[in-house]
């Protein structure tokens, strides 16, 4: 049994069956991770191109890696050297790259829906690594797996985002897994940075950061952007980290055995005091790890499992 | 006496005077010069214009030809998308036998020499070309432009389409003095801040989709703030592509108040709504102002249906395939529409019980004339001859490589319309005859 999809577009709606067989997956590799050779053959052959238009260090170094532990020729191109500048189109780029018989393609990229572009273009199989504010699909699947290692279930769970809700990817990505997976989901940041009816995504939302960690059992705590205070969005940092910064004094209302995350990169005294980020309920580091193994999972099982008849995932 | 052309079984419906019944017509000199009523020609008469010079229009509408108040053209400047000539014969397939062509080209209609080039450039066009001057100078939204001598050169409107008078000065300035000329002033009416980036509606669409949004109040204010000018200055305003609830409920309040406001609506507004981008993220789905919730789209219905919005405007605006096949926010908005317009508005609007065939032959004739101030013929011996035969019911599939329009971005290929206009006549002149 393989995924219902040859690409990993989105989380929105894709099946539950789908999310646990890249979550049982993931744990093999992620056994992998710890044995002193981590290199395994299934992409043997295969040729994976990383398509970086955005300015990315974890996530493209997390994707190499992956590739490279399943033994795929790997290639990375970023934006800033590439053909772009001379006016090159989004589609010439990927269809000269495929022209050179590439077998998967994993892209990055400022505009929303440039995964799906892809899979019209291109035969490849498309892994988005992140389009503009709308999803981020691996870093989702790497946050539910983290924190399925830790409590062995997600259903039932109650995960609290907080912080630019609107400008997220990852949130985004995480409210539509979690959901899936039958956990309870909760938001939570200044009203400018909730976009409109967020509550339609089923998801509790709050803006009183105290109340929002009644009964809580993960806080996912996600990255402020300095750009949001210029656009006026937030009136200075200083307040946002009264308001909405999470400090351990902050954590009392949380449920025993709590876990702390961050999709990184951290703004440190920001959004996360280094109690919370280094103390003993942080996940944080776990989280990089975990993202190779469910990396290397969604590569496998897209390009490196017996070929399946399947169709392309849509959103509808 | 010997016609130019004869137009035989056709069910006239006149906008006018609101008359429905069948006959023949006989065209000369590109006028209607008889009209037959049922059964006064006979066979033999017929058969001296057998070949071109007759129409069968059997079981089909004959009525006063169309008139577009909102098309762009983008001549001069983007031949590469659209000229006078592929424009107006996309207007011709639609049926539509005038079009007001909105100043947004390269460069902007500001000016006499601008309009004159594009008018005469439309001479030997198919259909009759209006321009609308630009408000301000090269649509910048700062100066007025040489609005009397716009209207010298035949401009019946004036317009910054594509951008808001933002300066709400400015545009008391131009609605002033539009009136002494008794023109009206279009306005694109979407606040310029609140809209900044927009690439959808704002909506739990845009939200899910992780876009920046429009908001619906963008448009609301914008509506609400020049109403109030214009019922200030007591000039008159013409609101372009009206497509939210709360814009509709405006006008339909500055009408009851007595402001002299008109408007229009697209057919992809009364058709489409925005839950459709996350399909397929299409960028012909792309289009300012956006494509709306489905209570907004009901509204837009109301407002036609109650009078609140007059007519309907088809806001073609062609790109190349080259501009829409890249990512969604690097597509140009805008959608083309001439060629779609009669069937989408017979498929969603008359099939399902809001408007009467001859409600749409006027939102689509005397009601946009009127605004413009342009006469509208009607169907009588004398008048000029622009007519528009089509079958109200027969079905088509609307297919790329069936448009007359330079570019293709239509959002509507593949969708099965009722509706089909079999030929057009303008001035006399068989301007469009669809294949059998």
């Amino acid at each position: 049994m393989g995924l219902s999809t040859r690409h990993l577009l989105q989380l929105e709606g894709a099946p539950r069956e789908d999310l646990n067989l890249i979550l049982d997956t993931a744990e093999s590799f992620r056994e992998i991770l710890d044995r002193p050779i981590k290199k395994v053959p299934p992409l043997r052959g295969k040729t994976v191109v990383n398509l970086f238009y955005e300015p990315s260090t974890r996530t493209r170094i997390s994707f190499e890696l992956a590739e490279k532990r399943l033994s795929a020729d790997t290639i990375s191109f970023s934006a800033a050297t590439s053909s772009v500048k001379k006016g090159e189109t989004l589609k010439d780029t990927v269809r000269n790259i495929e022209a050179m018989r590439i077998d998967m393609v994993v892209v990055r990229h400022g505009s929303a829906g440039v995964p799906y572009y892809l899979t019209q273009c291109l035969d490849a199989n498309i892994v988005n690594a992140g389009d503009g504010t709308h999803e981020h699909p691996t870093q989702g699947l790497l946050d539910i797996f983290t924190i399925r290692r830790k409590y062995k279930k997600i259903a039932g769970l109650r995960v609290l985002l907080v912080g630019d809700i609107k400008h997220s990817r990852v949130a985004r990505s995480n409210i539509w897994g979690l959901k899936t997976l039958g956990a309870s989901v909760a938001v939570c940041g200044p009203t400018t940075l909730l976009p409109y009816e967020v509550e339609r995504f089923g998801v509790d939302v709050y803006t009183d950061i105290e109340k929002a960690m009644e009964g809580v059992d993960v806080v996912n705590i996600l990255r402020i952007q300095l750009e949001r205070q210029q656009a006026g969005l937030f009136p200075s940092q200083r307040e946002y980290t009264n308001l909405f910064g999470i400090s351990s004094e902050r954590l009392a209302r949380l449920n025993p055995n709590y876990t702390i995350m961050h999709p990184g990169p951290m703004n440190r005294g920001v959004e996360i005091t280094n109690e919370v980020a280094d103390g003993p309920s942080s996940v944080i580091l776990e989280q990089v790890t975990n993202g190779q193994a469910v990396r290397m999972a969604v590569l496998f099982l897209l390009g490196g499992a017996d070929k399946r008849e399947t169709e392309l995932a849509k959103t509808e | 006496m010997e016609f130019d052309l004869l137009i035989i079984n056709g069910h006239l419906i006149d906008p006018g005077f609101g008359f429905s019944k069948k006959a023949d017509i006989g065209i000369a000199g590109g006028k209607i010069a008889r009209i037959f009523e049922e059964g006064q020609l006979n066979k033999d008469e017929i058969k001296k214009y057998l070949g071109d010079r007759v129409i069968d229009a059997a079981g089909a509408v004959v009525a006063t030809g169309f008139l577009d108040l909102h098309v762009h053209f983008r001549e001069p400047g983007r031949e590469d998308k659209e000229t006078i000539m592929t424009g107006s014969r996309a207007a011709a397939a639609g049926g539509f036998t005038s079009v007001c062509c909105m100043p947004n080209t390269q460069p902007a209609i500001d000016n006499q020499e601008t309009a004159k080039f594009v008018t005469s450039l439309a001479e030997k066009g198919y259909c009759r070309v209006y321009c609308i001057g630009a408000i301000t100078k090269n649509r910048a939204g700062q100066e007025l432009s040489e609005i009397g001598d716009l209207v010298k050169a035949g401009v019946v409107a004036i317009s910054d389409d594509g951008d808001y008078v933002q300066n709400p000065e400015v545009m008391r300035r131009a609605l002033e003095y539009a009136r002494m000329f008794d023109i009206p002033v279009i306005s694109h009416a979407e606040d310029i801040f609140l809209a900044a980036g927009g690439l959808m509606n704002e909506s739990f669409q845009s939200t899910r989709l992780g876009m920046t949004g429009r908001p619906a109040v963008a448009e609301e204010i914008a509506i609400i703030r020049d109403i109030k000018l214009a019922g200030l200055t007591g000039s008159r305003l013409h609101i372009a592509h009206v497509s939210t609830a709360g814009g509709v409920e405006a006008i339909r309040r500055g009408k009851a108040e007595g402001v002299r406001v008109t408007a229009e609506a697209t057919p992809h507004h009364f058709t489409l709504t925005d839950d459709l981008i996350a399909a397929r993220f299409d960028t012909n789905l792309r289009v300012n102002p956006p494509l709306r919730t489905e209570a907004d789209r009901q509204a837009v219905i109301a407002g036609l249906v109650d009078g609140t919005i007059d007519c309907i405007a088809t806001d073609h605006a062609p790109h190349t395939d080259e501009e829409k096949d890249v990512e969604f926010d690097q597509a140009p908005p805008g959608m083309i529409g001439l060629e779609t317009c009669l069937g989408l508005a017979i498929t969603e609007l008359v099939d399902k019980g809001y408007l009467t065939l001859l409600d749409v032959i006027r939102k689509l004739s005397t009601n946009p004339a009127a605004i413009v101030g342009l006469p509208c013929n009607g169907l009588s011996v004398g008048e000029t001859a622009d007519l528009v035969i089509f079958d109200p019911e027969a079905e088509w599939t609307v297919r790329r490589e069936g448009f007359f329009s330079k570019s293709k971005n239509s959002p509507f290929i593949g969708r099965k319309l009722k509706g089909k206009v079999l030929a057009t006549i303008m001035n006399g002149r068989v301007t469009h005859r669809a294949e059998v």
